[in-house]
């Protein structure tokens, strides 16, 4: 399949999104929004599978079939009450998604060639880790498999401003010394933590404007996956959701009558 | 030159979805989020890249996890924004 096919059907996919987030904003419009932006999906599934540089199906089915189940089953179960929580779930999936794609390049001889990947791989790792595990803090808050309340940790922004740095410093490491996977796994670990120690210490109450923001997260490190190998749909549709994904997380705030830094930070004043 | 293209499209993309996202009900905020968050899931090209890619096992594999995490994000995320809309139109 020619380049030039596939990029134009990246090219109709993102506009598809780009009209269903548009649509969603109205509650007129909003199920057409859905399924435009479910078109574009498709679309830009069907279309990476005629790309030649897939030579080999059997772990793209395995995937895809498991894949689809599990959700396919989780979206149907779920009770209608359950719907913040089921959305961090799958958030946090998505945020893995990204995590793997990285480190499956940074495996990759043929795709870890160029500083500019190797620095798209490290900051993939790094918020799609975040995102991951911050996720499934949020998940586990709002269904009460942990206390909603917030956490206290004493210290709690210097510990987060200390993992924030670690974690650009193991990103940097990734990128000088390319070929001892050790950084990585590193990365990953602080990472990790990162998200733990973001969100454990907000109360269950902001959790639907926590996992807004982390959605928010997702889609950027979607589009910093894209810059691995300039994929340009991975980059609109993951800077769409990011851009968008932090607008709404402001506008639910000013709904509920806080403000974000007030969210992240102002928990222990607050006293939840 | 390829990269000032790309850092070109990502910006003029961050700048539309602020522009996208204006008044929005505060009904359609979960369900919105859900629409987006299965949008995210479009790391999925770059997971199939990787699981079909002739780059050894151990991408594959990699490749494969990433596969199965993406496709319970959108497959997941349309449902489940489908069962919250179809809701709201009753009301």
């Amino acid at each position: 399949m020619s380049n030039t096919l596939i990029y134009s059907s990246y090219l109709v996919a993102a506009v598809l999104f780009i009209l269903g987030i548009k649509n969603l904003t109205k509650p007129r419009t909003a199920v057409l929004g859905n399924r435009l932006s479910s078109i574009g999906m498709l679309i830009a599934v069907v279309i990476t599978l005629l790309d030649r540089n897939i030579i080999s199906y059997e772990w793209i089915i395995a995937g895809m079939v498991l894949g689809g189940a599990i959700g396919g089953i989780m979206a149907r179960r779920v009770q209608m009450t359950s719907m913040p929580e089921m959305v961090a779930m799958l958030n946090g999936f998505g945020g893995g998604a990204s995590l793997f794609v990285a480190l499956a390049n940074a495996w990759d001889p043929a795709a870890a060639t160029s500083m500019v990947a190797m620095i798209s791989i490290g900051i993939t790792v790094l918020i799609g880790a975040v995102t991951l595990s911050g996720s499934f803090v949020a998940f586990a808050k709002l269904s009460e498999k942990i206390s909603g309340n917030p956490i206290a940790v004493p210290g709690n922004t210097f510990l987060n401003g200390a993992l924030l740095l670690a974690g650009l410093a193991l990103v940097a490491m990734t990128v000088i010394d390319p070929t001892n996977h050790t950084w990585q796994f590193a990365l990953v670990a602080v990472a990790l933590l990162l998200g733990l120690a973001l969100v454990l210490p907000i109360g269950g109450a902001d959790m639907p404007v926590v996992i807004a923001l982390l959605n928010s997260y997702s889609g950027i490190a979607a589009a910093t996956a894209g810059f691995i190998s300039g994929n340009t749909v991975l980059i609109i549709s993951g800077s769409l959701v990011g851009a968008s994904g932090l607008i709404l997380t402001q506008i639910m705030c000013k709904a509920m009558n806080r403000s974000l830094p007030n969210v992240l930070f102002g928990v222990m004043a607050e006293g939840g | 030159m390829e990269l000032m293209l790309l850092i070109t499209i990502f910006v003029v993309a961050l700048f539309l979805g602020v522009e996208l996202i204006t008044k929005v009900p505060p009904t359609l905020h979960t369900p919105l989020m859900s629409a987006s968050n299965a949008i995210s899931g479009i790391t999925l090209v770059g997971a199939l890249l990787a699981a079909g890619s002739g780059s050894g096992p151990l991408v594959n594999i990699l490749g494969f996890i990433a596969v199965t995490l993406a496709t319970i994000n959108v497959v997941g995320g349309y449902m489940v924004t489908n069962r919250m809309l179809a809701m709201f139109k009753r009301k």
